[in-house]
């Protein structure tokens, strides 16, 4: 499969692990990625609480990118971006005259959007289009033996009608259980994996931040995890990044490692530490390297 | 059709703790989950306590968790759930408020942040001699807000009340906008203040889980983010959650991407950014996982720099 890619800032920058990590995992299934350079922020959400048309239209200046250079697949890494996409996209397809409206914005450019544009993340990606019986053949590595606690974020969840999953793709909500299953590992369940991460307030009210941070990676360890995986970035950023102070506040060690989703299906595909940049995270990963006998490099 | 309904029991007077109970009943087809409670009640135990009234969607008595989701029970339909969600149906009492028997809570803190935000309208000049006239638009975005029947369902599954009792959460801040925003009111500049102190709209970590589990649509977390708008617009912007979409603005018109270094600095200024962020900027320097100091426009940055001051931001 061919995708127009969007990788969204964060994979860059705050988590920097993440971009190479994608990059790699995505190749070696058959993804082929095709950066939209010009491409700009998505608006995270934030953007669209000053102006939401300009939400619209940034987002709109994206698809006709994608479309410009023939893909009808935006493929992104970021969950985040992925929802503002969706529901920017939902929108302009229910209003025609409103596209009309933001396509003049955009025509001095010289771009339109044409509304033809399917927004997808690479864990619905791996599920629909590559399949999870495919994803199982390429697993040299399987992770047997590992516990994972599926952490999904907000924005890959509701609201499941802008993200198809009042109509055919009703069980989004499990691709992560799914694919920890297709690598051989085992999924745990808990109350925390369908909910916020806590990262949207942590510059506004840092303390409910990061009692969300203890309250689900405690859950998590409590049930036995060796890790927890997550498609969002952010919520990574808050998981990882703040594990160590939310600790502190919590008054009890943690240590859970965070995962990105390319990070765990690239090790169940034969990738090193390196390769999947397991060494950059603040929570170290050495249980799960060790657990899994991933190669160092 | 056969019906397996886990209900979750508690009685102050007999149990340390809830527990979960087993029910078999027989629905029709057209059944709802609170037709599967009340002919438990009827048949089977006539101590199952739950709030009910209109079986219509418009009391809002019956909001309770079915399968982990805050739903009203009269318009949750069993056939559904089984299709969708498995042939066993649990049911719970709402979240974050406190249980007073079975089904039941107590609903006092609910009532207490919706009156917080003086739910009444305030006008203010000599009252007119025929009744206040406003246009059908200014009315349409507010009838959203309107549609609230208080049943408590997105406070249930509220992710901020369950780490900060003191949120004044979904409920009351989606009422907050209905008045904020009513051409009829005479305070705007003082409830925009209101709302924006701690505890207030910035507060909302914006997960989406109000939106879902709203029966009527209201979207509070939408409303939530309408008050925010609206008091950038009045001028209320010495708030971190102002400072923080200004700076996020800013540096997205700047360079078509987000600098993450940079938004952190603006939004909480660069002393107590430099006291704050240190320690995490020295782990990240020991992992090689700095964010690129020097932030890269994208060649087309004056295009989206365009598309900004078009639309006056």
């Amino acid at each position: 499969m061919r995708y127009a890619f969007w990788p969204g800032c964060v994979s860059r920058a705050g988590t920097p692990e993440l971009y190479p990590a994608a990059t790699a995992v995505a190749e070696k299934i058959g993804m082929e990625l095709i950066e939209l350079e010009q491409a700009s922020c998505t608006g995270a959400g934030v953007l669209g609480e000053r102006n939401e048309e300009l939400v619209d239209t940034l987002n709109a200046r994206n698809f006709a990118l994608a479309e410009q250079m023939g893909l009808d697949t935006l493929l992104t890494i970021c969950s985040t971006c992925q929802g503002v996409m969706s529901s920017v996209n939902y929108k302009l397809r229910e209003k025609p005259d409103y596209l009309a409206k933001i396509n003049e914005s955009l025509a001095e450019e010289g771009l339109e959007y044409k509304g033809t544009v399917r927004v997808t993340h690479m864990m619905w990606a791996v599920v629909e289009e590559l399949g999870l019986s495919n994803l199982k053949e390429m697993v040299v590595r399987p992770l047997n033996g590992l516990k994972i606690a599926p952490f999904y974020g907000c924005y890959i969840l509701r609201p499941r009608y802008v993200l198809g999953m009042n109509e055919e793709h009703a069980h989004r909500d499990q691709y992560l259980e799914y694919i920890i299953e297709a690598l051989g590992g085992e999924p745990i369940d808990y109350e925390g994996k369908l909910r916020c991460c806590g990262f949207p307030i942590m510059t506004i009210n840092e303390a409910n931040g990061l009692k969300m941070v203890s309250n689900h990676t405690l859950e998590a360890k409590d049930m036995g995890a060796h890790a927890l995986v997550t498609p969002c970035p952010l919520c990574h950023l808050n998981l990882d990044e703040f594990q160590p102070k939310a600790a502190k506040s919590a008054g009890k060690p943690i240590n859970m490692p965070v995962l990105h989703l390319p990070q765990m299906i690239g090790t169940a595909l034969g990738f090193s530490v390196r390769d999947m940049g397991l060494q950059r995270h603040i929570v170290s990963t050495e249980p799960f390297i060790e657990l899994s006998g991933m190669p160092r490099r | 059709m056969d019906v397996t309904l886990k209900v979750k029991r508690f009685d102050p007077e007999t149990d340390e703790a809830a527990h979960f109970e087993e029910y078999q009943v027989d629905l029709p087809e057209y059944g709802a989950v609170l037709d599967g409670l009340l002919a438990i009640r009827d048949e089977q135990d006539g101590s199952l306590s739950m709030r009910c009234s209109c079986r219509s969607a418009i009391c809002g008595s019956c909001a309770m968790k079915i399968n982990g989701k805050s739903r009203l029970a009269c318009k949750t339909m069993v056939s559904q759930l089984k299709e969708l969600e498995g042939d066993v149906i649990s049911v719970e009492p709402m979240g974050n408020q406190p249980v007073i028997k079975d089904l039941v809570v107590n609903m006092d803190m609910f009532w207490d942040k919706v009156n917080a935000v003086q739910p009444y309208l305030r006008p203010e000049g000599p009252v007119p001699e025929k009744e206040y006239l406003v246009s059908n638009e200014s009315m349409m975005e507010l009838a959203v807000a309107m549609n609230c029947i208080m049943c408590g369902a997105c406070v249930s599954d509220c992710t901020v009340l369950e780490v900060d009792k003191s949120f004044l959460g979904p409920a009351a801040l989606a009422k907050a906008f209905r008045f904020a925003g009513d051409p009829r009111d005479g305070h705007k500049e003082e409830r925009l203040q209101l709302y924006t102190e701690p505890n207030g709209v910035w507060d909302c970590t914006r997960c989406f889980m109000c939106v879902s589990a709203c029966p009527k649509d209201v979207a509070p977390m939408e409303r939530i983010m309408d008050v925010r708008a609206m008091a950038m617009e009045a001028g209320l912007v010495n708030t971190r959650g102002a400072r923080h979409v200004d700076a996020f603005a800013s540096s997205v018109k700047h360079s078509g991407r987000l600098n993450e270094l940079n938004l952190a600095l603006k939004t909480f200024g660069f002393i107590r950014a430099g006291i704050d962020l240190a320690p995490m900027g020295i782990r990240r320097l020991f992992k090689r996982r700095l964010p690129p100091l020097m932030h890269k426009k994208i060649a087309t940055a004056k295009n989206i720099a365009r598309l900004f001051d078009k639309l006056g931001v």
